[in-house]
């Protein structure tokens, strides 16, 4: 199949999830797959690194739920190493020293739930049942290429017809539901339900994570879904530990790459995607070696794939401009902490499992929204929403026996501070802020300190290459979703350039460890080769 | 049956609430040779549209201080010119003021231009933007002023209004209807910042799309909610953007004056107590002072949550009705003030000849993205945006000779202050005047009397619950086929021959008469057949 | 919290044990217990058949404190509850309960239960299930308290041909001239109890109503005074059985509740479910009640039904067929059991229109398992009458001495 000048069918940009997802079903179908990363190890945000001693740090991506079974299943990645557990549980602290748990057990949830609020408690169920809901609806359109609502190709009216009737398959009221959750602010959502704060902060966390809005903001009850639309062994919602650390599901998508006959090529940046007579030939590294390809995969955000990796002159002004036009703000930081012990959290009574899930200190929507309020003005927040983790607790690969890894996920963090560059000083202040605000809930934190890396989106966007830092590749706003990600008429994992496409989180469905995007994308690539998916 | 029922309906429709809406609709009822009886709770017509005298011989427009979006459709129908409506002004331009330096002046109406103080790439960015949004206007439109389809069912007329809006979307062409869905869920401070580099301009046209409504430009759906302001506008033609000689008040009086010439009684100082209900059908209504009136359909003007859960109340409800009625965001977000001025204010950067223009204080999207947050935790803005008039340079009868109104509609003002309005109520007039003084030094002088009107006092005034000039918040989750709740968006609701009318209905406040005129039409088009 | 609640936190324990706790373990021979509500429970004492035949031949005391209680009382408490249930309950005399389902705004059941009418404006409500979100979202617009009560109130089922004896035993005197679904406060041996003619067996029986501190010394004294009658604990098991043959419906298993269902189509009605008697259209309106009107103008799609179905194997989760063959699926089985004392092969079905007219035919898919060798039958299945076991001595006031 590949053509004598070309060395390879194709060629993948970045070695992070999606990439290697993408190469994956490519290379199941046959084709020839090179997979070029350009730092010294795999992974892209999806990694585990050994950064202080023995310790093993997740240092991006830090929760798998997302990532899609049927991916796991058809890439056999368990048979390649990857196993999830899920969360034991999960909880917030409160400033005044109480705290609100979630457990498993439902009728332990409910009479915890029902320690601040007896009406909240069962208000929950109907919670449940309308996340669940929608999950539902969405799931579906996950490993779906989205419809062109202007395009008259039997395709797209295939498509647009099978969303519409989806759609109105849900009935009127649930379409109605279904209308406004989409365009509901988180806060707004959660008043429909909860009466009691500590209950609405717990569960509006997950709509502002790695997003620039803040709880307040129309759009964020589906940042929500976002987070809950991965499922578990079938249990809708379910967070997990990869066992190794995030880096185990690159690590099991690599094996399966090299299985199916692909290769990876580690420290080879990519400088230059070739193009001619508008169509991309294959790329060209920084140290001037050419790769000829069919054709190329990027795996690099819209933004870094066409405004730094391809020549201006091949793209139309239009098209530049609306590429200009994604917004792509990074909002979260993150710090990875190496502890010589296990914290002790006095507002989390002992026996509680609820430190063994997702930790958090921010109690009340106020104080998210006024988190927000300093990222809108080019600051780090004073008083950050963290989700923090001890995936050592479950997994006892990550830590010396004793010693602990803590993961700590920040909202919100401005890739361009108001106040000036970053440098290693307000990269620090940064990291000070966190750790005060974890101290005040820990007295012995601070003392266990080894080691920690704090990561700025600036940092982000110099390692991982996500630019400005955005962890989902492109901010999943309404503008931004479905047929609109990346750009209206460039949603369909093509690009203007042929055989150039995109297949990471920067197109439908969008960011997260999710794999939906880099499987699309190779689907897209074979049906335009005619070749069937494995 | 029982008695109630079977007695002699005295009229065919009651209609609760004498302001625009409720006006309008009775004029159809009535036109459409319906016997009609309007209700109005206070002393005088108009609700929120009204003339009021706020001062010994000073009157302002109370409540909605410019008409804007009123269909010249409408106006014509019901020959509204012919029962008194006088213009004082209109497409009246905008003037954007700056903190220092010169006013930017944006024309009211025709090829859209601009003067003062931005270069020529926003200059030229400007004319081609309004005229981008001006095609989506005209395709909104119709939506706007048509009654919304419901979804997901079988009837051939929801069907048909889903089918059209997607038509007339596609007949865009194919790149307006792709920037049409991808802005239509967008926010319109990151819309602005693709399109201009002024920060006056952007905050201008900031302001516009977060005016009544409960966000700061950086939500999402706030381009939505420009595009419907734009899109009433489009509807209102010339008369966009004008002062009716004589305030608001004459607009409800030439309404009042079409309903009466159509045979619709009207009376005043007549609040209703509750709908009656007999046989599961709405049948007439009982007033405060116990007299009991018999319709074969009410309407009520009035806002969704006093309308299903004072006059009609959840007994006659189901519980999850109830519920989203009852979890309806209504809480009002602007406050008015009037200042009864010994002359005309001077205002710095403006040209003598554009005071009569609509003056916007909202220098950048940041000022009013600032004035917004204080809002979001019970405070008023420090900062707040003010659109102002000064309707007596186009209508001096409005106050005595040589004296002046200045009427402003101020964002920020939550209608939950914590602490209560009570205590704040006069320091933050004073913040308003103080910040007027800035802009025109010498104002404070001027100042004989002032009145600031915040939600709460809204509230007690109209009769709105939460004061919000909407009734419903103007949100994507609270629009179009949703609006107010799903169950009652087409004007009918669960109870048979009950009708809304009101600014809950789609498409919201603002002297529209929208709301009021479909609902008539609704009633006369009869329950749906089953 | 009362002190019969556990001790150990909630993360640890999630499930109560009832104030009936200590006594019922003692009792358990097979330790075999189930979660109801939020409590542990008994499933199963010793054997589930001889528990049975104490609730159809002698006298059966089942624990049904883990029964959701909630008081509702204020001015609106009638109107409230009248607008939350489909039956009329302007009716409902003070010291009367009634059976009741309530529906959600599509007319679909969320629950049924029992509401005993206390005071002039006080009432309790027993459903199986936690409702306070929607009972509380039902009360918006109405002046009426709302709390619930089940931690406060120990309950116990006193149900058999016996049972009116047992408590005359127990010195509840006037215990006979309690009617069906009245219910009356007592003294006995020292005891305040509320005790009420109810239940879910279909046969002559009582529930009763104790401070949770008499827990212990209430199920002591009935067990004394039942010795010669036959009396015996039993779990939910045998109650199960009891509650086919009296054809009485199960939430989550006969029907879901409309307000927890995710997928679209899978609520029921109360027409659908085969109770439109407790359904009454003229009293006013009720949450429900515009959808189930039009329900009955449309005709229903589906229908509850009783089956008598041909051999002796439980046709549990059936699919049931209009032919033979099984190519034409008309519903399928929610209950089944074979009824010691009918002496039949029963079942309780959902079947879609027209498959539910009485003495309609059709075919159940059951699967046999002989020693593991598994084998699919077609059984011959007719609609019958409900309930299948309906003794008379359930209604004769007072009670014989059986």
């Amino acid at each position: 199949m590949t053509r004598e000048s070309e060395q390879y069918d194709a060629i993948v940009i970045g070695a992070g999830h999606n990439g290697l997802v993408a190469a994956c079903y490519l290379a199941r179908a046959g084709l020839s797959v090179q997979v070029l990363e350009r730092n010294p190890h795999i992974g892209g945000a999806a990694v585990s690194r050994q950064l202080y001693q023995n310790f093993t740090y997740s240092n991006c991506s830090y929760v798998c739920s997302l990532l899609r079974p049927e991916i796991m299943r058809t890439l056999e990645l368990p048979r390649f190493g990857l196993q999830i557990i899920p969360y034991d549980g999960g909880c917030t602290m409160m400033q005044g020293g109480g705290h609100l748990a979630l457990y498993d057990n439902h009728d332990a949830l409910r009479r915890e739930i029902a320690r601040h609020s007896k009406r909240d408690a069962e208000a929950y169920d109907r919670f449940a049942r309308d996340m669940i809901r929608q999950c539902k609806f969405i799931k579906p359109l996950l490993m779906r290429e989205p419809p062109d609502p202007t395009s008259f190709k039997p395709r797209d009216i295939r498509e647009l017809l099978y969303l519409g009737g989806h759609f109105n398959r849900l009935g009127e009221e649930r379409m109605y539901d279904t209308l406004r959750f989409w365009t509901m602010s988180i806060a707004d959502f959660l008043d429909e339900y909860f009466e009691s704060e500590i209950v609405k902060a717990h569960m509006a966390g997950s709509a502002i994570i790695g997003t620039a809005l803040g709880p307040r903001s129309p759009g964020t009850a589906y940042v929500l879904l976002h987070h809950y639309m991965g499922d578990i062994d079938d249990t809708v919602g379910a967070w997990g530990f990869a066992r190794g650390g995030m880096g185990a599901v690159t690590k099991a998508l690599a094996a399966s790459l090299q299985a199916s006959g692909g290769t990876i090529r580690a420290s080879a940046p990519v400088e230059r995607i070739l193009v001619r007579n508008g169509r991309s030939v294959g790329v060209a590294l920084a140290d001037g070696e050419e790769i000829k390809a069919r054709l190329v995969l990027s795996n690099m955000d819209v933004k870094r794939t066409f405004l730094e990796t391809v020549e201006a002159s091949e793209l139309s002004g239009d098209f530049l401009r609306r590429v200009r036009n994604f917004k792509i703000r990074g909002s979260s930081g993150k710090l990875n902490i190496a502890l010589d012990g296990l914290p002790t959290f006095p507002a989390i009574p002992a026996g509680s499992p609820s430190t063994r899930g997702d930790m958090h200190v921010t109690d009340t929507i106020e104080m998210m929204e006024r988190a927000y309020d300093d990222w809108k003005d080019g600051a780090w927040s004073r008083a950050p929403y963290i989700d923090m983790l001890i995936p050592s607790q479950i997994d006892p690969t990550m830590a010396p026996d004793g010693k602990h890894y803590m993961s700590v996920f920040v909202q919100y963090c401005p890739y361009q501070l108001a106040s000036g560059p970053w440098d290693a000083a307000k990269r620090q202040a940064f990291g000070d802020t966190v750790i005060d605000t974890i101290a005040r809930h820990s007295p012995d934190f601070k003392s266990l300190i080894l080691h920690a890396e704090v990561r700025t989106p600036f940092d982000l966007e110099n390692e991982v290459g996500l630019t400005e830092g955005n962890i989902f590749q492109g901010e999943l706003t309404f503008d931004q979703l479905l047929f609109n990600r990346p750009i209206p008429g460039c949603a369909q994992y093509r690009t203007p350039l042929r055989g150039l496409y995109l297949c990471g989180s920067t197109t439908h469905p969008g960011g997260g460890v999710m794999g939906a995007p880099g499987a699309n994308a190779a689907r897209a690539v074979l049906r335009d080769l005619r070749l069937a998916a494995t | 049956m029982n008695a109630v029922a079977t007695a002699r309906a005295a009229y065919d429709c009651i209609v609760i609430g004498g302001g625009h809406n409720g006006l309008a609709c009775a004029a159809y009822l009535a036109r459409a040779g319906r016997s009609v009886l309007v209700l109005e709770a206070a002393d005088r017509l108009g609700g929120a549209a009204l003339t009021r005298e706020f001062a010994p011989g000073f009157r302002v427009s109370a409540g909605a201080h410019l008409l804007h979006q009123m269909p010249a459709r409408l106006i014509e129908e019901l020959a509204l010119e012919k029962h008194g409506l006088r213009w004082a002004a209109q497409s009246l331009p905008t003037a954007a003021l700056a903190p220092d330096g010169a006013a930017l002046l944006l024309s009211g109406s025709g090829p859209e231009s601009i003067e003062g103080p931005v270069d020529r790439e926003d200059t030229e960015g400007y004319a081609r933007f309004m005229a981008l949004m001006q095609r989506f206007a005209a395709v909104m439109n119709p939506m706007l002023e048509a009654v919304p389809p419901r979804l997901g069912t079988e009837r051939w007329a929801d069907r048909l209004s889903l089918m059209r809006l997607g038509w007339r979307i596609r007949r865009l062409g194919r790149r307006d209807m792709r920037e049409l869905l991808r802005i239509a869920g967008m926010n319109v401070y990151d819309l602005l910042k693709e399109h201009f580099r002024s920060p006056l301009l952007q905050g201008a046209l900031g302001f516009d799309a977060v005016l009544g409504t409960n966000f700061g430009p950086r939500a999402p759906g706030t381009v939505m909610t420009l595009l419907y302001r734009l899109a009433a506008q489009h509807g209102a033609g010339a008369r966009a953007l004008a002062l009716p000689a004589g305030g608001l008040g004459a607009v409800a009086d030439a309404l009042a004056g079409a309903a009466r010439a159509a045979g619709a009684e009207i009376r005043l100082t007549a609040p209703v107590a509750r709908v009656t209900v007999a046989a599961d059908r709405a049948c007439g209504v009982t007033l405060q002072s116990g007299e009991s009136i018999a319709a074969r359909a009410v309407v009520s003007s009035a806002d969704p949550q006093t309308s299903f859960l004072g006059l009609v109340g959840s007994e006659h409800l189901d519980t999850a009705f109830v519920r989203r009625v009852h979890h309806l965001r209504t809480r009002g977000l602007a406050a008015k003030l009037h200042l009864a001025l010994d002359g005309l204010p001077k205002f710095s950067g403006l040209p003598a000849a554009a005071h009569g223009a609509r003056l916007l204080i909202a220098p950048s999207l940041d000022y009013v993205e600032h004035a917004y947050n204080h809002s979001k935790y019970g405070a008023h803005s420090a900062a707040p945006a003010l659109e102002i008039t000064m309707p007596t340079l186009s209508d001096p009868g409005l106050a005595p000779t040589g004296k002046h109104v200045l009427s402003a509609i101020v964002q920020y003002a939550p209608y939950e202050l914590t602490g209560g309005w009570a205590g704040q109520h006069e320091a933050f007039a004073q913040q308003l005047i103080d910040q007027l003084e800035r802009h025109a030094p010498g104002l404070r002088s001027l100042v004989r009397e002032r009145e600031l009107l915040t939600p709460p006092d809204m509230e007690r005034e109209f009769r709105i619950s939460g004061g919000h000039w909407h009734h419903v918040d103007l949100a994507l989750d609270q629009f179009y086929a949703v609006r107010p709740v799903p169950g009652a968006t087409q004007h009918r609701t669960p109870l048979p021959g009950f009708y809304l009318c009101g600014a809950g209905c789609h498409p919201g406040g603002g002297v529209m008469g929208i709301a009021g005129r479909n609902a008539a039409r609704q009633i006369i088009a009869g329950e749906p057949a089953q | 919290m009362s002190d019969s609640a556990g001790t150990a936190p909630h993360y640890t324990r999630p499930l109560l044990p009832t104030p009936f706790h200590e006594r019922a373990r003692a009792l358990s021979q097979v330790d075999s217990f189930v979660p109801w509500a939020g409590y542990t429970t008994v499933d199963v004492f010793t054997n589930a058949g001889q528990e049975y035949f104490a609730i159809r031949n002698a006298c059966s005391v089942y624990d049904l404190t883990p029964m959701v209680k909630y008081r509702i009382a204020g001015p609106d408490a009638g109107r409230y509850l009248n607008r939350l249930v489909t039956r009329d309950l302007r009716k409902l005399r003070v010291n009367r309960v009634s059976y009741c389902v309530w529906c959600n705004d599509a007319g679909n059941i969320i629950d049924d239960g029992t509401v005993f009418r206390l005071g002039e404006t006080e009432y309790r409500l027993c459903t199986a299930e936690r409702q306070l979100d929607w009972l509380l979202d039902s009360a918006i617009g109405f002046d009426v308290q709302l709390s619930e009560v089940t931690e406060e109130i120990a309950a116990l089922a006193l149900q058999g041909p016996t049972s009116c004896a047992v408590l005359k035993k127990l010195g509840v005197t006037g215990i006979e001239r309690l009617k069906p679904f009245e219910f009356s406060c007592f003294d006995a041996t020292g005891m305040r109890l509320m005790i009420s003619r109810t239940g879910f067996t279909g046969d002559l029986g009582y529930e009763l109503w104790a401070d949770p501190r008499q827990a212990n010394q209430l199920w002591d004294a009935l067990m004394t005074a039942g010795r010669s009658r036959g009396i015996r604990a039993i779990g939910s098991r045998a109650l199960n059985m009891a509650r086919i043959e009296a054809g009485f419906l199960m939430p989550n298993i006969d029907f879901v509740s409309a307000e927890g269902t995710v997928r679209v189509g899978t609520s029921r009605s109360p027409l659908e479910l085969g109770l439109g008697w407790l359904v009454d259209f003229d009293k006013g309106h009720f949450t429900g009640r515009r959808a189930l009107q039009e329900q009955m103008r449309q005709g229903l799609q589906r229908q509850l039904i009783g089956l008598d179905i041909a051999g002796n194997k439980p046709a549990a989760n059936a699919l049931l067929y209009a032919d033979r063959k099984g190519q034409r699926e008309i519903g399928s089985v929610t209950s089944a059991m074979w009824s010691p004392t009918c002496k039949r092969n029963i079942a309780l079905a959902m079947v879609d229109a027209p498959h539910f007219a009485m003495g309609t035919t059709m075919w159940a898919e059951v699967y046999l398992s002989r020693e593991l060798v598994w084998e699919r039958r077609m059984c011959k299945a007719q609609v019958v009458d409900k309930p299948f076991f309906a003794p008379e001595r359930r209604r004769v006031t007072p009670p014989g001495d059986f």
